[in-house]
């Protein structure tokens, strides 16, 4: 028995035909919590608001929205807002799905984050395969020019604020929010060191907010119906709702908004009707590709998706982009996938990275077309064990989760590959697929 | 040149960033400049540099860090094909293979009549509608979601007579 689905809060051009057409978001209530914001509110009044929703990031570090709006250096000028939109992590497609069905309410989310870290300007910061969106965009920012919702003196005040989109061009790492500064700088797509972080040096050295499409579209409702309201779903420590991605081996992958604390379970089998053709669930990635290898027995499956549960069972939630794994798969054949990817996308900045994501993929190739020896699988974790804890950026850390959770929870997937060796390995050639 | 072809458009991109920030304007320049050819060539990138007040090497080295770019004449039309772990456990592997099989070529090849190149790329957001592909073109991009390899041999077929309709047009000025 299914229990009646609650209006969407993120997703609600599901609810609600033409979301995009801003006559009809006006109708709705939109851009009644930016006006509320710039006529009514003081912008540190707006952040302790977010702060008190308990509003965590939803680009996959999970940190608090409230508390990086507060750490906003308000002794350098000017301030900018920055909305990550490269959404890149493979199984991810929420963001991509807000703007296209509900961009007003993301866009209002960027507004009234300016105004309560007083920028000016705010950059949206799309994956360059989103042509197409960044141009729909274009469009709705141009609508709300002229309906007076953005420029000068917004609603009579002094505050003003423009908003502009800037396409990136196929790079991963641009995801990563320095990587991400850098490249709207017009340089290569690489991370900074940091501290500093972007609330005191960001875009241009100036303070700066990033934050993920989801997160932003969350605001105008925590705004307009109270951080209490947002409270009263998700868990204590992760509130409010939460849109899982679901792909892989499901009957129904698509995009699935619901309370933070929702188990695998209800997310795969109920909502996502369970694994086709007759098969078992054997493995979750509940973090795409860089998520590590989460086995999935009774226990995984009763364990709420929330950012506090998920490390009990060896992973983190991240983006929330579960990919179901059944039992056809072998995962020597899967870390192979999440190796070349990341072999792919590392920047090349630091030596531990590029070279062993490089050393990993080749042997994980190895592995995978069975060509490999038991001594590949161990110099494998090796190589992917020396990576750990010597990047400059998180990309290098992902790029290991599925190769040694992969290696200690499915061990017998990869003696079947060792198996099958019959002549010694020889020098293989370099992947094709880059 | 591209200043005078695109001057009203320049004009747009660079009033998007502070002006002693120009060079934030390289990606959305360059992506004019492909536009035009489905390449950059070293003219385009000298010109930008021109503009923009920084050198020409460091235009190539953002198009060569960036794998959106093109520095060479590819197919017209490149069909981009997500092959990514989740499209995998969904067939993209297969499909792209067949599709492959089905135009003579191999995947990064281009077809004999330099229309069409067909190649993997990474997740494109699009997980749950796979196999899906999108097509790069001077047009821009295009996403193609749900696929079959009868769509797709479709889609080409349109993609071939408009190249056609459109060359002979050509010929005509
Ligand atoms: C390699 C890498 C890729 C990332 N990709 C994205 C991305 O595509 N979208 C995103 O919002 N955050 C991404 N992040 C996280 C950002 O660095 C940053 O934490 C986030 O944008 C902050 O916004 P939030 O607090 O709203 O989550 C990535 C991080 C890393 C290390
Ligand atoms: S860890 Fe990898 S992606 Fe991150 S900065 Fe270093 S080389 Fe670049
Ligand atoms: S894996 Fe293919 S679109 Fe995401």
């Amino acid at each position: 028995m299914s229990k009646e689905k609650p209006p969407y809060i993120l997703l609600r051009h599901r609810d609600i035909p033409d979301l995009d057409n801003l006559e009809v978001y006006r109708q709705n209530g939109g851009f009644k919590a930016f006006e509320k914001v710039v006529t009514q509110m003081e912008p540190a009044a707006v952040t302790e608001v977010v702060k008190a929703s308990g509003l965590r990031g939803r680009g996959g570090a999970g940190f608090p929205t409230g508390l990086k709006w507060s750490f906003i250096d308000n002794k350098s000028w000017p301030h900018y807002v920055v909305a990550n939109a490269d959404e890149s992590e493979p199984g991810t497609f929420k963001d991509r799905e807000i703007m296209e069905g509900n961009p007003y309410q993301f866009l209002e989310g960027v507004a009234i984050c300016a105004y309560a870290v007083q920028a000016n300007v705010a950059y949206i910061y799309l994956r360059g395969e989103f042509w197409n969106l960044a141009a729909s965009l274009d469009q709705h920012i141009a609508a709300l020019e002229a309906a007076g919702l953005l420029g000068e003196n917004l609603f009579g005040s002094k505050y003003s604020l423009r908003l502009y989109t800037h396409l990136g061009a196929g790079a991963y790492i641009c995801g990563e929010e320095t990587a991400l500064l850098e490249s709207l700088e017009g340089k290569l797509g690489q991370p900074r060191l940091r501290p500093p972080f972007p609330p005191s040096y960001g875009l241009y050295g100036k303070p700066t907010i990033v934050n993920n499409v989801e997160t932003l579209a969350n605001v105008p409702l925590i705004i307009e119906r109270g951080a209490e309201w947002y409270r009263s779903m998700g868990t204590e420590k992760s509130p409010g709702v939460k849109i899982f991605s679901l792909s892989g081996c499901v009957n129904k992958p698509g995009n699935y908004e619901l309370p933070l604390g929702t188990t695998f379970r209800e997310l795969i089998f109920e909502h996502g009707g369970g694994i086709p053709g007759g098969r078992n669930i054997k493995a979750i990635m509940a973090a795409g590709a860089s998520s590590s290898l989460i086995v999935a027995d009774e226990r995984a499956l009763d364990t709420p998706m929330d950012y506090e549960s998920v490390p009990s069972v060896g992973a983190q939630l991240g983006s929330a982009s579960v990919i179901v794994i059944d039992d056809s798969v072998s995962i020597p054949w899967l870390i192979d996938k999440t190796t070349h990817f990341f072999r792919h996308e590392s920047c090349g900045k630091c030596t531990p990275c590029r070279e062993g994501t490089f050393w990993m993929s080749h042997l994980t190739e190895r592995i995978a077309n069975g060509r490999a020896r038991r001594e590949d699988v161990e110099l494998l974790y090796d190589v992917a064990s020396q990576i750990r804890g010597k990047c400059l950026c998180a990309l290098g850390e992902f790029s290991i989760e599925a190769v040694l959770s992969g290696i200690e929870r499915f061990r017998s997937d990869f003696d079947v590959a060792v198996g099958e060796v019959q002549t010694a390995a020889h020098v293989e050639q370099v992947p094709a697929s880059d | 040149m591209l200043a005078e072809k695109y001057a009203q458009e320049i004009q747009t991109i660079l009033a998007k960033y502070p002006p002693d920030q120009r060079r934030s304007a390289v990606m959305p320049l360059l992506y004019i400049a492909q536009r035009d050819k489905m390449y950059v060539n070293r003219e385009d990138m000298a010109e930008i540099a021109e503009i923009l007040g920084i050198t020409p090497t460091e235009v190539a080295s953002i198009v060569g860090f960036y794998s959106l770019y093109y520095e060479e004449q590819k197919g017209k039309y490149h069909i981009q094909v997500c092959t990514d772990l989740p499209c995998a456990l969904r067939g993209a592997e297969r499909f792209m293979q067949e599709l492959c099989s089905r135009l003579n070529i191999r995947p990064g090849e281009t077809t004999a009549d330099g229309l069409i190149t067909v190649e993997p790329v990474m997740c494109l957001a699009a997980c749950d509608k796979a196999p899906m592909f999108q097509v790069q073109s001077g047009a821009g991009l295009s996403y193609h979601e749900n696929q079959t390899v009868e769509s797709a041999l479709a889609l080409i077929e349109q993609l071939r007579s408009d190249a056609t309709r459109k060359r002979g047009r050509d010929s005509h000025v």
